[in-house]
């Protein structure tokens, strides 16, 4: 070979690395988002059994006069007994308890929600849809293999036979799993749901969003329009380049050791969660502030100077105007990153187990990663697919605000 | 309620500006007074003195709603002796008299069994106590929500009287706004501090049960023996001499680190040469921001799926070639933690080499030189200081990175160079001592800011030094 063409060999064989490189690197996106997908959008549908329901009132402790509290308060395990023992006839007490761990757990409760909702119902026979419980729908989505010795399997031979019976008399359906848009965190897969953790992660963001742009764009402001070089600012951007590269469970540190053990804070709230969130967005959002702010040019601060204007009113009449788009990007971008931030939330103890849904940034809550994290910690088969449908959730909203962030400066920025 | 007062303070604050904005206009017109200033700037004049000390009084009642709280329930009226009681006994009383605070206004018939022993069980004025509890928030909120009425209009008030043509409001306005803005951003190194002492104070306070050298050069890493330690009772400083011994972390750190640099750098840097110098506009604007969605992805998701996938994947591959690899391996984690390193090196190196001038490629073609020869003789050497910036930024990131490893990695500390062996980190160390109880009188718990503090401390230098290597060694070109 000559050596011309020895060279040549090289030359393609280094860009086929490169290539490759590349092609590897988005391989690694796609494995990624069909790993997620594939286990997690079984998380939005839930089986179903169908059942008469003939709301007995002899087992019901409330009657259709009876007021919400009161109907609420009640239990209808009974109820709930005396369902299964009417959908399936001739169950001794062994067969009965096997029959009774094919529906949710939270069975009552579904007939409690029922009875609330339409009153006059006691004393009637309904059909409805009654949710299995987690294991049983891990089987009819096929995640549980079913030809595996007894031993192996959840759900044994007998439920296997009753839900063969159930499933040729077209009695087994899937439904929309609303309750996961609608739940809190729950014990139980099938009732286990997310809105707990998205309101956290939204009252944290709000706290987040309050306390770093209005700092963050005033600091920008003075840092670039108003200081003149010297040993301070110097000794301010320094820090607010540090700051952008500590590492985020350092700022848990932070919030837990200050905000909690000094201020005395309480522990796994939003409240604390997003002033952690907003020291960390702060560097991000000052950054890319300055940056906006340096785009516009000086030729707008001199015109501006020229017929009169104060400082003040040149940087607040024109300046941050134009440097608006570019700066509220970098806040967007940053605040999507601290949806995503999970470390910081993790030592605030925004991962306890919460299954009311918070009303503010005082309630004790779990941030949508964090929900994911404490998911992802849990044995049962169901919980992994929430925890796969949270991460498709939380990527949702990242994609969404990454969008916004684009068509912001598309459509708003000006081009000099 | 709380909420509510804040927007009663922006709504009132608001709408004073055109009080006073009124008060300027009828002093020009009505009493033919020289205003000295616009206006408008009357308006903002009475803004500002209503909304900073209405806002600095609402964030001071929001921050501290907890201890009022504590002083409105343990008030020494009901417990004469609160004041000599030790923070365990003090805790333990509020935690029953919250406790009881739920269930004390309910009616007779919501009371359960429990419920009723419960409040037999206890004394007058703990359930007095405990309805203060229950009424607090609503107390607390309703006197908020009196006190921005008043504040506001009082200040408001008082503001706009001392309005005349005489005063020169827009000085005074624009003076308010520059301490604001400059208090602003002293508040980035307020933070800076808050890290640094609330880390270096709980640090001293592990020090004073661990002995310095005894953490930095241990070998053993055993935090569960400090369980024994009550610090009432002094403790046995020989106990915990191999307790916490910091080698073990700083090693699988380094060797999950290292793993995952082995993934980044080669296939972050082909990458960016490739999106760089190769590939057609096309290919640039479908393949970067897929590789950029790899940077968007929370950590959280790489930890799912480093313990899900991965770790289970090279399991079994490596039982498939006869080697032990552990289900929790550092492989693992190092590979998830590589692939979500690889957009931030491969984005930092394109940057660096796309600043490359173009003369210089277009000399290295003109003696004769092939693309690659021009990538790895010319433009790489020109972007090197730049690329080893982005290598040192990139295991900055690595070692602080924190729920790839506390999700794949292991709890147990190992101290091995074998990756296929179970690894620990500092991050996954300080979560796991934090996780659960938060008592700052135990060294299992400040623990953690001692590592925190080493980990702040390793990420400092290693971004000071990418900045200076950087500012260093830039060639620069006119």
């Amino acid at each position: 070979m000559s050596s011309l063409e020895k060279r040549l060999a090289a030359e393609k064989r280094f860009k086929f690395y490169g290539m490759f490189a590349m092609t590897l690197s988005l391989f690694f996106v796609l494995i990624l988002m069909y790993k997620i997908f594939s286990t997690g959008s079984g998380a939005f549908v839930r089986t179903t059994i169908n059942a008469d329901v003939y709301f007995d009132p002899n087992f019901i402790e409330v009657s259709s006069n009876s007021s919400k509290k009161e109907i609420m308060k009640a239990s209808y395990v009974d109820l709930a007994d005396q369902v299964i023992n009417q959908n399936h006839s001739g169950l001794d007490e062994e067969n009965f308890i096997k029959v009774r761990e094919m529906y949710t757990r939270k069975f009552d409760y579904q007939l409690r929600d029922y009875i609330a909702n339409n009153p006059n119902v006691i004393g009637k026979t309904v059909n409805l849809d009654i949710s299995a419980s987690s294991d049983l729908d891990q089987i009819v989505k096929g995640n549980y293999p079913r030809n595996v010795p007894e031993a192996q399997r959840k759900i044994n031979d007998y439920q296997l036979s009753i839900l063969d019976s159930l499933d040729s008399k077209g009695k087994m359906s899937k439904t929309f799993n609303f309750w996961f848009f609608t739940n809190g965190d729950s014990r139980d897969p099938e009732t286990a749901g997310i809105l707990g953790a998205l309101m956290g992660s939204f009252y944290a963001l709000l706290i987040c969003f309050s306390f770093a742009f209005p700092i963050g764009l005033l600091a920008s402001v003075y840092l670039e329009e108003f200081v003149k070089p010297g040993k301070i600012t110097d000794i301010i951007e320094v820090n607010i380049n540090n700051l952008a590269a500590v590492p985020s469970i350092v700022y848990g540190l932070l919030g837990l050791g200050m905000l909690i053990g000094v201020f005395g804070m309480p522990y796994q709230v939003p409240l604390v969660g997003g002033l952690v969130l907003g020291f960390m967005t702060l560097p991000t959002i000052i950054i890319a502030s300055r940056a906006s702010l340096r785009g516009v040019p000086p030729s707008i601060r001199e015109g501006a100077l020229a017929v009169g204007a104060t400082k003040m009113q040149t940087v607040f009449h024109h300046v941050i105007p134009l440097s608006l788009p570019g700066t509220l990007t970098g806040t967007i971008i940053g605040m999507a990153q601290a949806l995503g931030e999970t470390a910081p939330l993790l030592l605030i103890g925004m991962v306890a187990f919460v299954m009311e849904i918070p009303g503010g940034a005082f309630d004790p809550a779990t941030g949508l990663p964090s929900q994911i994290y404490l998911w992802s910690e849990s044995a049962e088969r169901g919980f992994l697919e929430k925890t796969s449908a949270g991460i498709m959730l939380l990527l949702s909203f990242l994609i969404i605000m990454n969008t916004v962030a684009v068509l912001v400066r598309r459509k708003l920025e000006v081009k000099w | 309620m709380l909420y509510l007062s804040l927007v009663l303070v922006f709504i009132l604050s608001y709408s004073f500006y055109f009080y006073g904005k009124k008060r300027a206009l009828s002093l020009k017109f009505k009493k033919n007074e020289n205003l000295s200033s616009l206006p408008d700037y009357y308006g903002y004049y009475v803004v500002l003195l209503v909304f900073f000390p209405a806002i600095i009084i609402w964030f001071f009642l929001l921050l501290f709603k907890s201890n009022f709280q504590e002083m409105f329930v343990m008030s020494p009226v009901l417990f004469p002796d609160v004041a000599t009681w030790s923070t365990g006994k003090f805790g333990l009383i509020m935690n029953k008299i919250s406790n009881l605070s739920m269930i004390v206004n309910l009616s007779e018939i919501d009371l359960t069994v429990g419920d009723k022993s419960i409040l037999k069980m206890a004394s007058e004025s703990e359930i007095i106590a405990a309805k203060n509890l229950a009424n607090f928030d609503k107390i607390y909120g309703w006197s908020n929500l009196t006190l921005f009425i008043i504040l506001p209009v009082l200040l408001g008030f008082l503001a706009t009287k001392s309005i005349s043509g005489k005063l020169n409001a827009q000085p005074i306005v624009e003076k308010i706004i520059s301490y604001v803005i400059k208090g602003s951003s002293y508040i980035a190194i307020f933070i800076t501090f808050g890290i640094f002492f609330s880390l270096v104070f709980e640090a001293i306070n592990f020090f004073r049960y661990v002995n310095f050298m005894d953490f930095f050069f241990n070998t053993a890493w055993n935090p569960n023996r400090a369980f024994v330690i009550n610090a009432s009772e002094g403790f046995d400083q020989e106990a915990l001499k191999e307790a916490f011994g910091f080698v073990p972390l700083l090693t699988g750190t380094l060797l999950i680190a290292s793993v995952a640099m082995l993934v980044a750098v080669p296939l972050g840097l082909l990458t960016a040469i490739y999106l760089a110098e190769y590939a057609s506009s096309k290919v640039r604007d479908i393949a970067k921001p897929i590789i950029e969605i790899l940077a968007g992805i929370p950590t959280v998701v790489y930890g799912f799926f480093a313990a899900l996938s991965l770790a289970p994947f090279i399991k079994d591959v490596g039982e498939g070639v006869g080697l032990p690899v552990s289900a929790e391996s550092a492989l693992a984690a190092g590979l998830a933690m590589g692939v979500m390193i690889i957009p931030f090196v491969s984005s930092l190196s394109d940057d660096v080499i796309k600043a490359v001038p173009q003369s210089l490629r277009e000399g290295s073609y003109a003696i004769g030189a092939t693309k690659s020869e021009t990538i790895k003789k010319v433009i790489l050497p020109a972007a090197l200081a730049g690329i080893m910036g982005s290598f040192l930024l990139a295991i900055s990131r690595a070692i602080g990175e924190t729920m790839i490893v506390v999700m794949a990695a292991s709890l147990r500390a190992n101290l091995t160079f074998n990756p296929l062996e179970p690894a620990t980190t500092i991050t996954t160390q300080i979560v796991t001592s934090l996780i659960g109880d938060v008592e700052f009188d135990n060294p299992k718990t400040l623990v953690a800011f001692a590592l925190g503090l080493t980990l702040f401390v390793m990420t400092l230098i290693l971004n000071i030094a990418a900045i200076t290597i950087v500012k260093k060694y830039r060639e620069k070109y006119e």
